[in-house]
């Protein structure tokens, strides 16, 4: 490929003689740089830590090869951590895409032939993405308050429970709290996206599908499911790695307590290189994590790779 | 507009236009969406006592004093000029070093650009916790540790996926004739970038700017690990290691939460439509 030239007009001073590649690089070089520094070589760093027994406070440092990933492999807290990230990735991620579609399609219709913007159930919709995750987990644990807390309040008056229940100190509730507070947080997020695809179809085809007789289930199932397509693949894509990397929303609500039921593996991984300050295993702990992300993210990326190629 | 022919898209739910159950819709998503918020605000300035019991729901009278314990006996008033200077710098350091570099991806023949723009992909899936440690111990090395720099820098660099990705097709967007148009008048890539593309792009680089500002403002790990003092924490890590561990002081840190969140919620509400534009670029139209 040939590159336009213009040499016939450029001020041949100086700098100023470089090619339109050379400008590229150039301009170019700061963020790469940049990324290089901090994003790039701490990975390798990671790696290379991954391969030491290291911790500071004893003055220990030696090279141990992969004995680290081999204690890991037989490590039962971080296979719970597995479990508990992917339960709650799981749970999370599929009833913020249901939950999600519900709010698009509702605020399509109610927003729809009145001739306004849906602008003011945009706002509303906009303010839980925008509050910060620790801020969320606050309220959140505020409402979840065993004694006082609105949620206990409220579900002893109208009968549904009983008895107060502390849901971040029960085993089997706390996760559940911190899935609900998470969909809470990012099902606006999904619902965004989801109504800018719903309001991108067609309507012919909808007009089109009644005068054939289609029903309401056939028409979303045959028309706006397979419209929507590439947008379920983005936000279950963007979903999944924010929930398989969680961290400040469970740290925040639970501490990943009690016992280790809300440990996920951002806080395994943060509790053994900041806590206990083992910086070899926390480094193979995140190792292994990264290598989980990048298994999700390439799956992904074959599936968004139409995607890719046209934006490219 | 849409409906035209006088239906809904579905039939069955054609009744929607009907204005008190569109009412009463829109309320319930609104409760499900700002209750909890609500709640808090509630609960910023109710007295002491009504705290620890339930009902009432609505305090009698409205205090200020959570306010006013926060802002002038807690370091959060600090915390919050700690996170609007870490989110601005870093909002100018990726939309500057974003934009140049989006412009060399969108314009200029640089090799390999799929391989790049994929790498920064990459760059944003990587887990946080995976670099945090090599990231402390560089700091440390640095002599940045607990300071702002460390944090901002930080930020800017986990933002710079973001901007590059939304600059790009900022720039694709113009049209090229601008670009050389300004070439054939003699202008440096880097003029025509500054004085043609740039004011040109605003739009994009306003959405660009928002979305890595509310990032860095609301970014809690790197920000936690790098940071080690009052005179250097961010307002969500002052709010996530809120002093009381046995008994929280719960007035006090609804008042917290809401100043903290103030900013970025003022930003969303005030920039929506350009915000949704942002996030849904690119997943909409491909």
């Amino acid at each position: 490929m040939t590159s336009p030239r213009f040499t016939g007009t450029e001020r041949p001073t100086g700098l100023f003689r470089l090619s339109e590649r050379g400008w590229g690089y150039l301009l170019a070089a700061p963020a790469f740089a940049l990324v290089g520094l901090m994003a790039l070589a701490p990975i390798m760093a990671a790696l290379w830590l991954s391969l030491h027994r290291r911790m500071p406070i004893f003055g220990v440092d030696e090279f141990v090869g992969i004995w680290n990933y081999l204690q890991l492999w037989n490590d039962d807290r971080f296979w719970a951590a597995c479990r508990t990230t992917l339960y709650f990735t799981g749970l999370s991620v599929t009833a913020e895409l249901i939950l999600g579609f519900g709010l698009a399609i509702l605020l399509d219709r109610v927003t729809s032939g009145t001739g306004r913007s849906p602008r003011l159930a945009q706002v509303m919709i906009i303010l839980p993405w925008a509050i910060p995750t620790v801020v969320s987990a606050q309220i959140w644990a505020w409402l979840y308050q065993p004694d006082y807390g609105l949620l206990t309040y409220l579900l002893l008056q109208s009968g549904f429970i009983a008895a107060p229940i502390d849901w971040l100190a029960d085993p089997d509730w706390a996760i559940h709290a911190a899935v609900v507070m998470d969909i809470w947080k990012t099902t606006p997020f999904a619902a965004l996206l989801l109504l800018a695809g719903l309001t991108s179809v067609p309507q012919e085809l909808y007009a089109a599908a009644r005068v054939d007789g289609a029903g309401v289930w056939h028409q979303f199932r045959h028309i706006t499911v397979p419209l929507l397509m590439p947008v379920i693949v983005i936000v279950l894509v963007f979903r999944t790695m924010d929930a398989v990397r969680v961290f400040d929303a469970v740290f925040v609500l639970t501490g990943g307590g009690p016992g280790n039921t809300t440990e996920t593996l951002s806080i395994y991984a943060y509790k053994t290189l900041f806590q206990t300050l083992q910086f070899g295993y926390g480094s193979a702990l995140a190792t292994a994590m990264f290598v989980i992300v990048a298994a999700l993210s390439s799956l992904y990326v074959l599936l968004l790779r139409r995607h890719l190629r046209e934006t490219m | 507009m849409r409906d035209a022919e006088g239906h809904g898209k579905f039939g069955g739910v054609g009744s929607l236009r009907n204005a008190g159950l569109r009412f009463c819709l829109l309320v319930s998503v609104g409760l499900f969406c700002l209750g909890p918020v609500l709640w808090q605000a509630v609960t910023s300035v109710k007295p002491d006592q009504d705290l620890v019991r339930l009902p009432p729901i609505w305090p009698d009278h409205a205090t200020g004093s959570h306010y006013e314990r926060v802002l002038l006996e807690s370091p959060l008033a600090q915390s919050l000029a700690n996170s609007a200077i870490v989110a601005a710098s870093a909002t100018t350091v990726a939309v500057v070093v974003g934009s140049f570099c989006a412009f060399a991806l969108a314009r200029l023949p640089i090799a390999g650009k799929p391989v790049i723009l994929g790498l920064v992909l990459a760059t944003s899936m990587f887990p946080p916790i995976a670099v945090i440690s090599p990231l402390y111990l560089l700091m440390r090395a640095l002599g940045l540790r607990d300071t702002l720099v460390a944090v901002g820098l930080t930020h800017a660099v986990y933002a710079l996926p973001l901007a590059v990705w939304l600059l790009t097709s900022v720039f694709r967007q113009l049209p090229s004739e601008l670009y050389y148009a300004a070439r054939v008048d003699g202008c440096t890539p880097l003029r025509a970038l500054l004085t043609v593309l740039l004011p040109l792009a605003r739009p994009g680089l306003a959405v660009a700017a928002l979305l890595v500002f509310i990032f860095s403002w609301n970014e809690f790990m790197f920000a936690l690990t790098l940071t080690a003092s009052d005179s250097t924490r961010t307002a969500p890590v002052a709010v996530a290691l809120f002093p009381g561990l046995y008994e929280i002081p719960w007035g006090d840190l609804a008042a917290a939460s809401l100043l903290v969140t103030l900013p970025v919620a003022g930003l969303a509400v005030l920039f929506q439509r350009h915000i949704v534009a942002g996030l849904t670029a690119g997943s909409v139209k491909g």
